[in-house]
């Protein structure tokens, strides 16, 4: 029973943080219809910026982790003015042909970056934060990231509800052409949301590699989970990418500690299609309208 | 006889029977038989057995990335699965082959069909759905066959993968060399005559017709679940048949081999050939094995400058590169510059 609880606090933990992934993977889905495979690639981007900084530049954490998401935000900004600006118009298998081609790009940055043999985490936490009942433990680590999740998940929410940015968001997902005659720079909202969801991206990573030390060339192969959290949740549901992201957190830590460790890597993937087959529309997506002019 | 018409000034067709031939005019007709000869009389009696390998290799490429344009170029569904369905057909002929000493000439079409058949399995579930749920469950299954070839040992040999004896062939005794390249370059033209044939048909414009627009498609009545299924099993029966010759001419083959890595390197020769171009895939894979070659050529030389860690993953930053480049920039690919340039000799001095 023990073990049970542990390892499904541990799925838990690690849920949160594909949940906090896949949201930058929804973000850019809905406005502009990118599946976006670069998703590891920005995320290893972020957890390495923040290690270059944090132990290179022996800058303190926060300090460092907050010029990391300036940097995040300016490549997502980068990343759709140069490259998916120019292709917006045409159909969405090429702009994720595109993002094919940006994650190996940022594959082989990374890989060849691996060779410089980069410094760990040298992150603090509070150790009062770990929670210790019976046999069952909680470290520092997990507390922290998933306090800081929940705090940036709350701030989302707020942010596309009530911030007018958030408005022109979700109104460019829900029609494009219907908010670009409403006034809508669409322009600017679809630049803005590739910026945040980049910046999504970079604290995934970030805390990523503090919770289950993964290095940076493996956040590239995490960065594959969201397809499965997204599809689970729903594709275009931005709560669905939070409890599928806690799913399939847990199924993986539960085949881990059950069955095999390598199998646990495949389960999410063996989870989207059941899922694909079952109830494509995923928990809580919507039913896809069919119009041709999208 | 026929009249032949090499230049004609205009279209002059005069029955329905002149419409429905492949080519336009006798000079297409002309080059394709001058290009035959070339491949088969000049090029394998001048080369050396080096080179023949690596035409081979191209020529194998060629095949499967013709079958990712069938289903990414023609039919608009995007695949990342196509390098396990090629190391399906890999394993399925090395399987075949070495322990269940079947010849060579009937491994390659039973590993082509199984591959065709995960293919429609695969597919199954997200050819019902619209647009980039094909896309999606491919990288699902292109990690589950990975898994299943690393890890069900008693089949495939785990990591250590499968060695293939060049005794193992059959009566032909298609080993690395002349006649492997002739049965490599028999069966590309072969299957390249079979595409562009088959893009004519009932089935060829159904499936142009479900990129374009899958709802009008839908309204004008093409069942979309059964193409997209069917589009997904000949793309995959390339691939497996691809793959096949790949596993005699590799000679020994093991999982890490048809990684998504592959996939993507497919994937890069389509976008830079020309999407739904058939020269378009052929194009793309000289052009990929073209740069698989400049790049060990390189290595080489930064091996002994001692960079050696800088070229590891310098091949997918070209691929990463080219991808991203050919889709802003050319998304037609090397084959709107070949028409170019063939239009502009046609019309020279104009």
């Amino acid at each position: 029973m023990e073990f049970f609880l542990q390892v499904l606090i541990n799925g838990i933990s690690l849920g949160v943080l594909y949940a906090m992934a896949a949201i930058g993977f929804v973000m850019i889905y809905r406005t502009s219809l990118v599946l976006n495979f670069a998703h590891g690639g920005l995320m290893a981007m972020g957890a390495f910026i923040f290690l270059a900084l944090s132990s290179w530049g022996r800058l303190p954490n926060l300090f460092s982790f907050v010029l990391t998401l300036a940097g995040a935000f300016a490549i997502g900004l980068l990343i759709e003015k140069s490259f998916h600006r120019s292709i917006m118009e045409s159909k969405p298998i090429h702009g994720a042909i595109l993002t094919i081609g940006l994650a190996l790009i940022f594959k082989s940055i990374f890989t060849f970056l691996s060779g410089m043999n980069l410094p760990g985490y040298s992150a603090q936490f509070y150790e009062a934060l770990s929670v210790t009942w019976g046999t069952v433990s909680i470290p520092a680590s997990s507390v922290t990231v998933f306090i800081f999740s929940v705090f940036f998940f709350v701030l989302f929410g707020l942010f596309l509800k009530n911030s007018s940015l958030g408005i022109t968001m979700r109104s460019t997902t829900e029609n494009r052409a219907a908010a670009l005659a409403l006034g809508v720079p669409v322009k600017r909202v679809l630049a803005l949301s590739w910026a945040i969801a980049a910046m999504f991206c970079a604290i995934a990573g970030i805390a990523l590699g503090m919770v289950s030390n993964a290095s940076i060339q493996e956040l590239g192969f995490i960065g594959l989970k969201v397809f499965p959290v997204v599809v689970l949740g729903g594709l275009n549901s931005i709560g669905g990418a939070i409890l599928g992201g806690i799913l399939i957190g847990v199924l993986e830590a539960l085949t881990k500690g059950y069955i095999s460790a390598s199998f646990g890597e495949i389960v999410p993937y063996v989870a989207l299609f059941l899922m694909i087959a079952l109830k494509p529309g995923g928990f809580f997506g919507t039913a896809e309208i069919k119009r041709s002019w999208q | 006889m026929r009249k032949f018409q090499f230049h004609p000034c205009g279209s002059f067709k005069e029955t329905y029977q002149d419409e429905l031939f492949l080519f336009k005019t006798d000079f297409g007709r002309l080059w394709v038989w001058i290009s035959l000869i070339l491949l088969f009389v000049v090029i394998p009696s001048s080369f050396g057995i080096q080179t023949l390998n690596l035409f081979s290799l191209m020529g194998i490429y060629a095949m499967a990335a013709l079958g990712l344009n069938i289903l990414t170029g023609f039919t608009g569904q995007l695949s990342l699965a196509h390098g396990s369905l090629f190391g399906i057909g890999a394993y399925t002929a090395a399987i075949l082959g070495s322990r269940g000493g079947f010849p060579f000439f009937a491994t390659i079409p039973l590993a082509a069909i199984l591959a065709a058949a995960v293919g429609i399995i695969l597919s199954f579930p997200a050819a019902r759905l619209r647009n980039l749920y094909l896309c999606i469950i491919t990288i699902g299954g292109q990690l589950i066959i990975e898994y299943v070839l690393l890890h069900w040992k008693g089949l495939t040999g785990g990591a250590e993968g499968i060695a293939i004896t060049a005794g193992e062939s059959g009566p032909l005794s298609v080993s690395q060399g002349t006649t492997f390249y002739l049965v490599v370059f028999i069966a590309l033209a072969t299957m390249i005559w079979v595409a562009a044939n088959l893009m004519r048909t009932r089935f060829g414009r159904a499936f142009v017709a479900i990129r374009d627009n899958e709802t009008a498609a839908e309204g004008m009545g093409i069942p979309i679940f059964r193409y997209k299924l069917l589009s997904f099993a000949i793309s995959s029966f390339y691939a497996g048949f691809a793959g096949a010759l790949f596993a005699y001419h590799a000679r020994e083959i093991s999982p890490g081999l048809f990684s998504m890595g592959m996939s993507m390197e497919f994937l890069a020769m389509i976008v830079v050939g020309g999407l739904g171009s058939i020269p378009g895939a052929v194009f793309g894979s000289i052009f990929i094995v073209f740069l698989n070659e400049l790049l060990g050529v390189l290595a080489r030389v930064f091996l002994e400058t001692g960079a050696v860690t800088a070229m590891i993953p310098i091949r997918e930053f070209f691929y990463g590169g080219f991808i991203v480049l050919f889709i802003t920039v050319k998304p037609k690919g090397i084959s709107t510059i070949w028409e170019r340039t063939k239009s502009v000799f046609r019309h020279w001095p104009f």
